[in-house]
């Protein structure tokens, strides 16, 4: 059961960045010329795949205890963050994610500079690398905490692997942003889960003895869903108005 | 700002985000729990309604700046 609600949290989460992250690729890349945005997106992938590769093991020599309650509070913390944003742009509080208007700002400010007639197109390439390395960076986060945690970090990292080959290829099909993904009910399920296997893990850290052991995941992700539900339903009880990115 | 002031901020940003009262919020609950779960087993409920609390009350403040700052606006 862990082993699934791993696999589907890796895959969500980096399913979610990479469609932010695409949105970046695909604005410089077709204002400005694919060569250089590749280039950029390929060697941000390198860099992500190396920080997995080196913190991973890394983590795997703590003893278990003490990487439960680190990781646990971390990916709380974390997971309270994905969360609350969800829940706020899920309540009309927050303005939801809007893929087009990124794209297109984007491609504004990719075309207000000068273009390089030959070789290597330097913006192109950082606005590429800097989209998708700190979008992917979340990812790796959750790739080397999760899969840390429960000793599977290549079965976390395959996961996110998966979920990056997936929306390239959309992005490839469409060849446009992809504005018609859940993006917010996706982050409000990655949000539930990374909450949930923190509060499980850093529990067991300092000491819970969870009813029914592993199981209690399922119950404790029940719990997450519902309160979260519930603010939901009351954020939206609140007078209307158009929402706003003030909520802090 | 220097490089390091920058790459601390990166990193403060990149884990506590918009509200640091709920990473300060989850280290006083574990540290609650911690003391409260030894030799009371049965208390391993207080970790997740206090963390619901602190959702909770995190939503609650961040809509009710949103709504002020709205009427503010109008």
């Amino acid at each position: 059961m862990t082993t699934v609600l791993l696999f589907a949290a890796a895959f969500i989460a980096c399913a979610v960045e990479m469609v932010e992250a695409l949105t970046i690729v695909l604005a410089v890349g077709v204002t400005r010329g694919w060569r250089s945005a590749l280039v950029g997106a390929g060697s941000a992938l390198a860099a992500l795949s190396v920080v997995v590769a080196v913190l991973g093991p890394a983590l795997a020599v703590l003893p278990i205890d003490t990487l439960r309650l680190g990781v646990g509070a971390l990916l709380l913390v974390f997971g309270l963050q994905w969360l609350r944003k969800a829940v706020l742009r899920a309540g009309g509080v927050k303005a939801l994610h809007d893929e087009g208007a990124i794209f297109e700002d984007e491609r504004r400010a990719a075309r207000a500079v000068g273009q390089t007639s030959t070789g290597m197109d330097w913006y192109t390439f950082t606005v590429s690398f800097k989209g998708v390395f700190l979008e992917g960076l979340e990812v790796a986060f959750i790739v080397v905490t999760f899969g840390g945690a429960q000793h599977h970090v290549a079965l976390a990292a395959i996961a996110a692997a998966a979920a990056a080959a997936a929306v390239l290829i959309a992005g490839l099909v469409v060849h446009r942003p992809l504005s018609r993904v859940p993006e917010n009910t996706m982050k409000f399920a990655v949000g539930a889960m990374l909450a949930t296997f923190g509060m499980f893990w850093a529990g067991e850290g300092v000491g819970v003895h969870w009813p029914g052991s592993d199981a209690a995941l399922i119950g404790l992700l029940a719990f997450t869903f519902f309160v979260s539900g519930a603010l939901v339903a009351s954020l939206r009880r609140l007078p209307k108005a158009a929402p706003a990115e003030v909520a802090a | 700002m220097t490089f390091v002031a920058r790459f601390a901020r990166f990193w403060f940003d990149f884990i506590v985000g918009d509200d640091w009262r709920l990473a300060v919020g989850v280290v006083i609950v574990l540290g609650a729990v911690d003391t409260a779960v030894s030799g009371h087993p049965g208390l391993w409920w207080i970790l997740p309604a206090s963390i619901a609390a602190l959702l909770a009350v995190s939503v609650r403040t961040a809509a009710r700046k949103t709504t002020a700052a709205r009427r503010l606006q109008s």
